[in-house]
């Protein structure tokens, strides 16, 4: 994909003058780094850039960030971020959330932003706890969470974030992981290109209080085996050795081995316009991956359709054509009005 | 039979129908009409409770007053002279509201059997005929059958003829009160400018109901009041809600500023967000949000990068918004939240009035939170109020809260409108960019109001971060620091005080400015009041009234004020709000007046209060 790389800026021009207190070793740090690393590749001079978050670890972010920037409630970014970019569309605006930021708290919010489809990017860290608060289980904490809030395991069933966000007609979603930061860096790059909300969840590993919730994903070792990585036109091949692949039988899809007449022209080839495949990849969401298949990363579903934010400039702009010059005076008087002598 | 004309000096009628009846359209062409003839006047419209009651039952009921006369009015008029009733449950939810020995005018058909059942009468009553013993006039019409006569060469079908009976009842209070048919014909002919045929039916409707008013002989006298001797002027009619429409964007017009308003329907504030949605040719963004937080949470994202940020509502839904409207006031954003009130808690009653979120604009969010409150005193009073919120919230970077409530927010009366060159300018000026070897941009540094700079998204040079955590005084910077909190807290309340410096001094209402008895209200009481207070004093009593538009900062000369009487009442449609606030200030053993019925104050039981209060002096 051509990217047009700007100017003069590097990295460091994104960096803030304020020191980063992540935990030494959380994920947000490198999630901050890769993001500072895209900006530069984006051509938008960083006046024109804002992020907005909601409240949580990963919401401190917009402070690090040489651009502009609104720390907000909790749960609310999109809300904020919905009104800056539909008075000004020539900006650059990005959501930086959590896991309960966008999920519990903040669900109402998220769902109607993807639905409206306003061109921000969403980059929703997901370390499936709260980590501001001290360690209590979230929206996407696995069943049987210990917490400090669940001694004895969660019991709620958390959320598929990816399936969620299609339910609500997303026009974009992907998925990534702090671990490997060149396909992160990647997918953000992808994330801003889409014109409309983008939502891009990002394994993150909290250090503190839930360390090595992804290991199965992020460990180098286990990753060809549990990760899917998805590739616009290329077959879903995994494994190490790429010794395995995604079948479709009809609806159903399946795991099986390449080579003994199985080759990669049978397999399902990915194809990110595809809504009813996109579907089926989201609910490759076994816990452990206990199903057999593996989690994919990469852009899972993207569909142009128009941004929130030109309807309504249509809009504007054809009322403006269609009443003409507004007249002040013409409002204040109405049209029915008399003369008192 | 010869008819009597007779003069009068003020009427008050009401309309009273079912929902489906059109009493509320009827209602607001009487009243257009009579705003052309040169009357003053107060309307009130009386909206059912319940959207789709059963037709025919009292729950189902809507009505429409409105107090009209050749001299000043305030208040939409107690009790009527004449009740229009369309079935007998309009009857029966409003004949409390008619004068003793007033004119009812009934459509017979309305009182049928299934009617007097669903208005829970006995099968066997005769309503009409019980008050006609009680002293009322009753006039008794077959609108129904006369309005079919009267169209039945229209082409229409029996059930669009119906709908116009309306028009024919319009036309008989018409000639009742010697109106002018031409100004509802235009509305109607632009109205069904679609559908001709309706429009023309109609219009017959009308003129036939007139013309049975006159030649029927029922009516044994007929009503003349000249034109109100009212300040000269170009006027209109106006409701509140209407009026806070046209002065937010006419503020987007003076300010150059674009407006975005962010707003979830809810009862009675959902017309502003209606009316703006149509203003797009002015600049203004309407965005109907999922709740009541994002809608805030919008208007406050659009006044970051530059827009006049508004979002309106009523106490319910300003609940919900409390944290972004503590958020904005730390970021020091302006932004107006209007607050339609009404009847609370809870729920309450969505359609009916009440001052009862003051101390909740005043004082309602967590931590030290202050905001400037503003109160529009009539309907249209709410343009130059919302107007000068703008102003206030864009020149001391501040969330300014507009009180208005249900009775004014719907009310109507002439408004005497301004010209565009008359209104105050608003001048805006964003930050000014700047290049990298100037010094670093300070988001937090102040001008002479304590108003700190405005820089919006898109300007070089002055990438800031703005959020909820304490700032540091001018860098804006995170800061924990205990005596930084202490201070920026105080600089926060001062600026908010500061708004008093430019706020105009209270001038007196009626009444000397020292004195036995000082009447203090806020809001949409004003009307009343005013009213009570102009007949007290005409009987010779020492009543003074002053009316408060500014709730914080109070403006400066109040105390003063305050202290130049012997006695101070504080009517308020609340449990006593405005009197905390006052006795908190400004130490006065003010004593207050309070009724929390969901109706506006009637002039009567206020007069009747200032007399008990001068009488304990
Ligand atoms: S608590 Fe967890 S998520 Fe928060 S900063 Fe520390 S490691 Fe990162």
């Amino acid at each position: 994909m051509a990217i047009s790389t700007v100017s003069n800026l590097s990295s460091k021009d994104f960096s803030s003058d304020q020191d980063v207190r992540w935990c030494p070793g959380c994920g947000d740090y490198t999630i901050l780094k890769q993001v500072q690393n895209a900006m530069p590749e984006l051509g938008i001079p960083k006046e024109n850039i804002v992020f907005v978050a909601g409240i949580g670890c990963s919401s401190r972010f917009p402070y690090y960030m040489n651009t502009y920037g609104m720390h907000t409630i909790h749960g609310r970014a999109p809300a904020f971020a919905s009104g800056l970019k539909l008075s000004r569309p020539d900006l650059s605006v990005w959501i930086i959330t959590g896991d309960g930021d966008s999920l519990s708290i903040g669900g109402n919010h998220l769902i109607h932003m993807l639905r409206r489809n306003i061109d921000v990017n969403i980059l929703l860290f997901n370390n499936e706890i709260y980590g501001l608060t001290k360690g209590q289980y979230s929206p996407t904490s696995k069943v049987g969470s210990v917490t400090k809030s669940t001694p004895l395991g969660s019991l709620d069933t958390p959320f598929n974030p990816l399936s969620l966000a299609l339910g609500a007609n997303a026009g974009f979603i992907a998925r990534a992981m702090d671990r490997d930061p060149k396909h992160l860096k990647d997918i953000i790059l992808r994330s801003e290109q889409h014109k409309g909300t983008s939502l891009l969840e990002i394994y993150q590993n909290c250090i503190v209080f839930n360390d090595g919730a992804f290991d199965l994903y992020t460990d180098k070792v286990s990753r060809p085996e549990t990760a899917l990585y998805l590739e616009h036109g290329k077959p879903l091949i995994f494994g190490k050795d790429n010794t395995h692949g995604i079948r479709l039988d009809g609806m159903r899809p399946e795991v099986v081995e390449l080579g003994n007449g199985v080759s990669a022209d049978d397999l399902w080839i990915h194809d990110e316009n595809d809504h009813f495949k996109a579907y089926l990849l989201t609910r490759f969401f076994a816990v452990g991956n206990e199903d057999g298949f593996p989690r994919p990363f990469g852009v899972l579903f993207e569909q142009e359709r128009p941004a929130y934010e030109q309807e309504v400039a249509r809009q504007m702009a054809y009322a403006k054509k269609r009443n003409g010059d507004a007249d002040l005076e013409k409002l204040l008087s109405g049209d029915e009005t008399w003369v008192v002598v | 039979m010869s008819i009597k004309e007779v003069i009068r000096e003020t009427a008050t009628i009401r309309f009273a129908g079912d929902s489906g009846d059109g009493m509320q359209l009827t209602g607001s062409q009487f009243t257009n009409t009579t705003a052309l003839a040169g009357n003053d006047l107060s309307t009130l419209p009386d909206f059912p409770a319940e959207i789709r009651a059963p037709a025919g039952t009292v729950a189902g009921v809507s009505g429409f007053q409105i107090h009209f006369g050749s001299r000043a009015i305030h208040s939409p008029g107690d009790m009527c002279d004449v009740l229009i009733v369309m079935n007998a449950a309009a009857l029966k939810a409003n004949i409390k509201y008619l004068k003793p020995g007033g004119v009812i005018i009934a459509n017979i058909d309305g009182f049928g059997k299934k009617d007097l059942n669903l208005a829970k009468y006995g099968p066997e009553a005769d309503p009409l005929g019980e008050v006609g013993t009680q002293g009322y006039t009753v006039i008794p019409v077959d609108v129904t059958k006369l309005t079919r006569e009267s169209l039945k060469d229209s082409g229409l079908t029996v059930k669009d003829i119906d709908r116009s009976k309306n028009m024919f009842v319009l036309g008989i209070v018409y000639w009742l009160y010697n109106r002018d048919l031409e100004p509802t014909r235009n509305f109607l002919r632009t109205k069904f400018a679609k559908k001709p045929e309706v429009a023309e039916a109609n219009i017959t409707a009308l003129e036939d109901g007139l013309k049975f008013a006159m030649a029927t002989e029922v009516f044994t006298e007929r009503y003349a009041l000249a034109p109100a001797k009212i300040e000269p002027g170009k006027y209109r009619n106006i409701t509140g809600n209407e009026a806070t429409v046209i002065g937010i964007t006419a503020a987007a017009s003076k300010s150059g500023l674009p407006v975005f308003l962010g707003s979830y329907p809810i009862t009675p504030a959902s017309d502003i967000l209606h009316g703006l949605s149509r203003m797009k040719h002015f600049n203004v963004m309407t965005y109907q949000a999922e709740d009541e937080i994002a809608a805030i949470g919008s208007a406050i994202g659009a006044a970051f990068g530059g827009s006049l940020g508004i979002t309106s509502s009523s106490g319910p839904g300003i609940a919900l918004k409390t944290e972004a409207i503590a958020l904005a006031t730390i970021y020091e954003l302006p932004l107006v939240i209007i607050n339609v009130q009404r009847a609370g808690p809870s729920t309450g009653m969505p359609t009916k009035t009440e001052q009862s979120d003051l101390l909740q604009a005043v004082y309602g969010r967590a931590g030290e939170c202050p905001v400037v409150v503003v109160a529009p005193q009539s309907p249209a009073d709410c343009f130059a109020s919302i107007y000068e919120a703008c102003k206030i919230a864009t020149q001391f970077m501040i969330p300014v809260m507009f009180l208005s409530d249900g009775y004014i927010a719907n009310g109507a009366e002439p408004w005497r409108y301004p010209s565009a060159a008359d209104l105050d300018d608003i001048p805006v000026q964003f930050a000014r960019s700047r290049e990298t070897d100037d010094e670093a941009f300070k988001p937090y540094t102040r001008n002479e109001n304590l108003a700190r700079p405005w820089a919006i998204p898109g300007t070089k040079g002055l990438e800031h971060r703005i959020g909820g955590i304490e700032k540091q005084h001018e860098t804006g910077n995170i800061s924990y620091d205990p005596d930084n909190h202490h201070f920026m807290t105080h600089m926060r309340e001062n600026k908010r005080n500061k708004v008093a410096d430019i706020l105009p001094l209270i001038q007196m209402e009626e009444g000397e400015a020292t004195g036995d008895l000082l009447v203090v209200g806020w809001g949409g009481t004003f009307g009343s009041i005013k009213q009570a207070v102009y007949e007290c004093r005409q009987e010779g009593l020492n009543v003074s009234q002053i009316h408060l538009r500014h709730l914080a900062p109070f403006p400066r000369n109040l105390g003063e004020i305050l202290g130049n009487f012997k006695k101070v009442l504080v009517p308020e449609i609340n449990n006593g709000q405005l009197i905390r606030l006052l006795r908190d200030q400004y130490f006065v053993d003010a004593q207050g007046y309070n009724r929390v019925r969901g109706v506006p104050f009637s002039v009567d039981e206020l007069k009747a209060a200032f007399r008990e209060a001068l009488e304990s002096l």
